[in-house]
């Protein structure tokens, strides 16, 4: 197998003399799904926050490697901007749209970090501006159209459904050119139907050469979609593997279910 | 028609207003006479006042509730035609070329007395737009404005007392520093949000305004420096009312130039980056804004505007002292921005008009103007709470078929 894209060792973030997290170890590789469980309250968010650069994690090791180029980079302490600069994109849990602002000006923010044009451009509309925008306008249309929101561009995102809201954030993601996808709880409050429209839009992404983490509690979603899957339990890594491993491992059946079940 | 209940409320109204305008309005004490006059029809009249107008805004808003509900299902998209006119450039142009041309004949139509007035409320409109950016933009509360209008003030005042230098160079040496002004304090500030920014930038204005107040070897103290030379236009010799309409199509044009940056401002890059971060920050940084540079440039281009008219006043004053730069000074441009629509150009030009020129106009009211001028405040954040002209969005348009709009 390639080279991880991103290898986390031995991470560790406390608040006060809380361990959320403790030495969790995980690698990714390129053009994985992988999945991220545990029960609630086991640490998967705090560990989304570390890798983003919300928080710093208390220990531990964050190293990204970009796919072409090969360059390696240590997040720990970088900033969150800095940290999708290189490569890293991620959707929120609870939904944080730019709520009124246009469904195009969401994804368009996402291109941000990848364009350059400042005070002068701005007020001077040079060609190179003109050029810049255009092809952020261009290139978040594609990517709403990818999502299926291309009929509501200019749409406020508050007044979508739902599970368009939760699509605008993956297309906000995928506008700041990530080589991997943090993804939290994408399908979380969804019917069904979007459910389904949403693994294969994941899969879609994915074909496309993203890589993917995802923190799911669908455990169909799950299932269906991941390579691999690890395991959280009270900040500990409690098992990885497959989902047929995962399913049957007896850990993971106790961290769910409980003490006294036989499973 | 009317329940009860409702008549119970107004006249609980009614009651509350005449026992708060009771000091006011009923006791009347002659301190040479030592007589304590108390005149209790006038709390009659503002009983009967304040019911009557407290019935009419329920009848107000209640049609406004009704009619609200009765067409929520027919007409969801219909805007007001304020924003349909802004939107359309065959209206938008016509009619910003008429008030252009209003603006320039004005001197020729009025009083050098209501030039100068107009002067005076064209410069709010300069500075309601440059703080613009950083409150109504970029979400920043910024109660100590002033202070960047003060360094812009001073620094043309003592320039020009020292060195002797003129009005032209000092304007963008004024706006610079008040940017570089903006930027130091910038710097340990703006991890601060809401509230907090809000108390130290306030703090911030009041030490400028203390420094100005007791350094007197720098800036002369209270009494202030007189004496600053008015722009000079090619070395010609200008009469007091000629002066009086220079610095007024000075201001105009200060006024287009203004319009002009923040509107390219605010649908460029740095815009949509300015109004995501007054979202959610959070989201902001994790997609890739700079939250620092990015507040940074709003903070820093919002006291480079406050600089230039602060060249501007000393320029058109004559004279700069700390007491034209108190708390109520950034009170009044804050809520100029706030009055006229957050984020609207012309929501705030109308704002400035409205706040600054209405005090002056309702002079024929004597000592109750500020009242009234209160009162209409309050009226209007009633019946208006997101401002006169709220912002609207740029909207993009595509072909059906094809992936561009441009190509």
């Amino acid at each position: 197998m390639s080279e991880a894209i991103l290898n986390v060792s031995n991470l560790t973030m406390d608040f006060g003399g809380i361990r959320a997290l403790d030495s969790v170890d995980i690698e990714i590789h390129r053009g994985e799904i992988v999945a991220l469980i545990g029960p609630n309250g086991a640490g998967k968010t705090t560990f989304f926050n570390c890798l983003t650069g919300i928080y710093t994690p208390s220990a531990g090791e964050i190293q990204l490697r970009h796919p072409e180029t090969g360059k390696k980079s240590r997040l720990n302490g970088m900033k969150p901007n800095k940290i999708t600069e290189k490569g890293m994109a991620r959707t929120f849990q609870n939904i944080r749209l730019f709520a009124n602002m246009s469904v195009l000006e969401n994804v368009m923010i996402g291109r941000h970090c990848r364009s350059h044009a400042l005070i002068f451009g701005a007020i001077f509309r040079n060609p190179a501006t003109r050029k810049e925008e255009r092809e952020i306008v261009d290139i978040s249309y594609q990517i709403l159209k990818k999502v299926g929101l291309h009929k509501q561009v200019n749409e406020q995102a508050k007044n979508l459904s739902y599970g368009a809201q939760r699509r605008l954030e993956i297309a906000r993601a995928l506008a700041t050119d990530p080589f991997l996808l943090l993804l939290d709880e994408p399908a979380a409050g969804m019917n069904p139907q979007e459910t389904e429209a949403l693994i294969n839009l994941i899969r879609l992404i994915c074909s496309e050469g993203h890589s993917i983490l995802l923190i799911e509690h669908d455990m169909k979603l799950v299932m269906s979609l991941s390579d691999r899957i690890f395991v959280m339990d009270y900040g500990k890594k409690i098992a990885q593997g497959t989902p047929e491993e995962v399913r049957s491992n007896p850990a993971v059946i106790k961290a769910y279910l409980g003490e006294d079940v036989d499973a | 028609m009317f329940p009860v209940k409702e008549l119970k409320r107004s006249l609980f109204v009614s009651i509350w207003f005449a026992f708060l305008t009771f000091p006011i309005m009923v006791i009347k004490v002659d301190p040479i006479e030592r007589i304590v006059s108390w005149r209790w029809d006038n709390m009659i009249f503002v009983a009967i006042g304040s019911f009557v107008l407290s019935i009419l805004a329920k009848v107000y808003f209640v049609r406004k509730e009704r009619r609200a509900g009765s067409k929520k299902a027919q007409t969801v998209l219909t805007e007001p035609y304020v924003h349909r006119i802004l939107r359309e450039p065959r209206f938008l142009y016509p009619l910003s070329l008429a008030v252009l041309t209003f603006a320039i004949l004005f001197p020729h139509l009025f009083s050098a007395y209501q030039t100068n007035i107009m002067t005076t409320a064209l410069m709010y409109v300069v500075l309601g737009l440059g703080l613009n950016i950083v409150v109504g933009v970029a979400g920043l509360l910024d109660l100590g404005y002033v202070a960047f209008y003060a360094v812009g003030a001073y620094s043309y005042a003592l320039l020009n007392m020292h060195f002797g230098l003129s009005f032209w160079l000092a304007m963008p040496i004024g706006g610079l520093l008040a940017a570089f002004v903006g930027v130091l304090l910038g710097f340990p500030v703006l991890r601060l949000r809401g509230d907090y920014l809000a108390i130290v930038t306030l703090g911030f204005g009041e030490i400028i305004r203390l420094v100005l107040e007791n350094w007197n070897d720098f800036s002369q103290g209270p009494s202030g420096i007189a004496n600053i030379s008015r722009p000079g236009f090619f070395g010609i010799d200008m009469s007091f009312s000629a002066s009086i309409n220079y610095i007024y199509y000075l201001v105009v044009g200060l006024v287009v130039v203004t319009i002009f940056v923040v509107n390219r401002l605010q649908s460029s890059r740095l815009g949509r980056a300015w109004l995501a971060l007054r979202e959610d920050e959070i989201a902001c940084q994790a997609m890739g804004i700079d939250k620092t540079k990015t507040k940074l440039i709003a903070f820093s281009l919002g006291a480079f505007w406050a600089g230039l008219v602060g060249v501007i006043f000393a320029a058109k004053t004559t004279f700069v002292n700390p007491a034209s730069f108190t708390f109520l000074e950034s009170a009044i441009i804050l809520s100029i921005v706030v009055l006229g629509g957050m984020g609207s150009i012309v929501g705030v030009i109308l704002g400035a008009l409205t706040l600054i020129l209405l005090p002056e106009y309702l002079r024929a009211l004597s000592e109750y103007r500020m009242l009234a001028f209160g009162a209409i405040l309050v009226i209007m954040m009633i019946f208006r709470p997101e401002g006169l002209i709220s912002n609207v969005r740029r909207s993009y348009r595509f072909k059906k078929q094809t992936s561009s709009e441009s190509e």
